[in-house]
């Protein structure tokens, strides 16, 4: 899968589901894109270096994220 | 004069021991006096509003932190924490009040350069608050800002050579006990393997992707002073094959008196004379030592590396000659689930360097790969194990079941057959067993 079209696929259902949630699970993405976690890690790392993603972290348990969606960012003036 | 009243914190401070708020108040003197003129890159009062914060807790019986954050360094997923205070109008030292998880040094061998060097950065660009250290071993600076954060993580890795450490759904900041650097019972040289893994696995320690976290932990003999056992989810733990060295004539000086047991430990007080039946040969867990004429003979075949008579007779016994380390997985502490001890994976295996530790990374990638896959959100090792089974972590991993899985023979097997194993199956004539075995 090019990088292109696994951007595409992550976007797409993440914004999908941004009425009921903006943090998710790696294991989310990896379901999304249909691939073994470590497969999916690499696209999935690229996402967040360009900026496509963001990470979310309460301290004991990361999430990711479309950059500046969910209350927080917001909130705390990070956006 | 104090920003807030502290009633309820000043209670603590009553106590007969040190008392954390007692740091915290002198803490906030010294920020206030700045006697160095540093020019403080986060509020003055952030120590005062901390305190303010905190009474306010105990007050309403209510934590005032917002959980978590998404802040961070450029391409880590890991090493800040973001804290943010849902009071930031009564205490504005602390509306952000991020943490910031550093790697230790191994074995924690710090250099008082270092640590000064720390301290003064921290002192510049954060609240002067430290954990030294937090559970996991890393050392923990609590309380800056968002526009601190790249500052300090620019000092850290350009002037300190040093890494953030790991949290969240990380490999987290692997932490290792002082090794064969200061002591003689180590089996293997815990801060090389540290190092190497921590080296190998940095993208596992920056960037999110396990279920959970996940720690190793590196002791390099069973007295286990990281707790490996206890708290990592895979802990390496030194041991030896062969038998345990003994030096009779130190051994008849344990016993004449002219060697301190203990290495000279628990000398406060006048335990009386070495009794060695008493202290070391009825104490062996197994009950394979004697001493008879004389002479301390151990049957090896029956220790099971309890480290006791090794600790009380230091210089009379020695750990063995083949040296190694044991794996063992699933250790945690009562979050969800409650505590677990590791239970043992790998029974010996030989450390060898000059090889890039390729055995043990192999069993450390296919736990992983299994526990990836097939671990659910929040699920640690531990939980996994439990809820699919030792077995079919075995099976995961490709590690052939040995009697050592067995964690309670005939009551409680991690191990069972499965058919294809068994010859003949399950099936089998009933009419021939029935020529033996009547109703």
């Amino acid at each position: 899968m090019e990088q292109a079209e696994a951007q595409e696929k992550i976007v797409e259902a993440l914004k999908l589901k941004l009425k009921t949630k903006s943090k998710f699970y790696f294991n989310d993405l990896s379901g999304i894109l249909d691939m073994k976690p470590r497969e999916a890690k690499k696209y999935i790392n690229k996402m967040v270096e360009d900026g496509i993603l963001e990470y979310w972290s309460s301290g004991s348990t990361s999430m990711y994220g479309l950059p500046g969606t969910g209350k927080q960012a917001g909130a705390e003036n990070e956006d | 004069m104090a920003k807030h009243k502290t009633p309820l914190l000043d209670q603590l401070e009553t106590g007969p021991w040190p008392s954390f708020v007692s740091d915290l108040k002198q803490e906030a003197i010294k920020r206030a006096k700045n006697e160095k003129g540093l020019e403080l890159q986060i509020p003055v009062d952030v120590v005062e509003d901390l305190l303010g914060v905190l009474e306010l807790s105990y007050k309403h019986g209510r934590t005032h932190w917002k959980h978590g954050g998404i802040v961070g360094v450029f391409g880590y997923g890991g090493g800040v924490i973001g804290r943010y205070n849902d009071q930031p109008t009564m205490f504005p030292g602390v509306a952000h009040f991020h943490t910031v998880r550093v790697a230790q040094p191994g074995g924690k061998f710090y250099s008082t350069e270092y640590l000064r060097q720390l301290c003064n950065l921290w002192d510049l660009r954060g609240s002067g608050i430290t954990n030294m250290h937090g559970s996991t071993g890393d050392i923990i600076l609590i309380g800056t800002t968002t526009p601190q954060l790249e500052e300090i993580f620019f000092e850290m890795s350009h002037n300190m050579n040093q890494d953030l450490g790991g949290s969240g759904s990380n490999l987290r900041t692997p932490a290792d006990c002082i090794g064969q650097a200061r002591c003689e019972f180590a089996c293997y040289d815990t801060q090389d393997l540290c190092y190497n893994l921590t080296m190998e696995y940095q993208d596992e320690l920056h960037r999110p992707a396990f279920p959970y976290k996940f720690k190793f932990k590196f002791d390099g003999c069973p007295n286990c002073c990281v707790a490996s056992i206890a708290r990592a989810d895979m802990s390496f733990i030194g041991g030896w094959k062969d038998d345990i060295r003994i030096d009779a004539e130190a051994v008849k000086a344990y016993v004449g008196g002219e060697i301190k047991p203990n290495g000279g430990a628990h000398a406060g007080r006048d335990w009386g004379k070495f009794d060695i039946q008493k202290e070391v040969i009825g104490l062996c867990p197994t009950g394979c030592m004697k001493y008879e004429n004389n002479k301390l003979t151990i049957n090896n075949r029956e220790c099971t590396r309890c480290m006791h008579c090794i600790n009380a007779m230091p210089r009379a016994l020695r750990i063995g000659k083949e040296t190694g380390l044991s794996i063992l997985v699933g250790a945690k502490a009562p979050i969800l689930d409650g505590a677990q001890m590791g239970s043992l994976l790998v029974p010996f295996v030989e450390v060898n360097p000059d090889d890039d530790y390729q055995a043990i990374k192999k069993v450390v990638e296919s736990v992983w790969d299994w526990w990836m896959e097939d671990g659910k959100n929040r699920e640690r090792l531990g939980e996994l194990i439990k809820r699919q089974g030792f077995q079919k972590m075995l099976e995961a991993t490709g590690i052939k079941p040995v009697p050592q899985h067995v964690k309670e023979p005939r009551s409680n097997p991690y191990i069972f057959w499965k058919e294809e194993e068994v010859e003949g199956g399950w099936e089998r004539d009933i009419d021939a067993f029935r020529k033996d075995h009547l109703r």
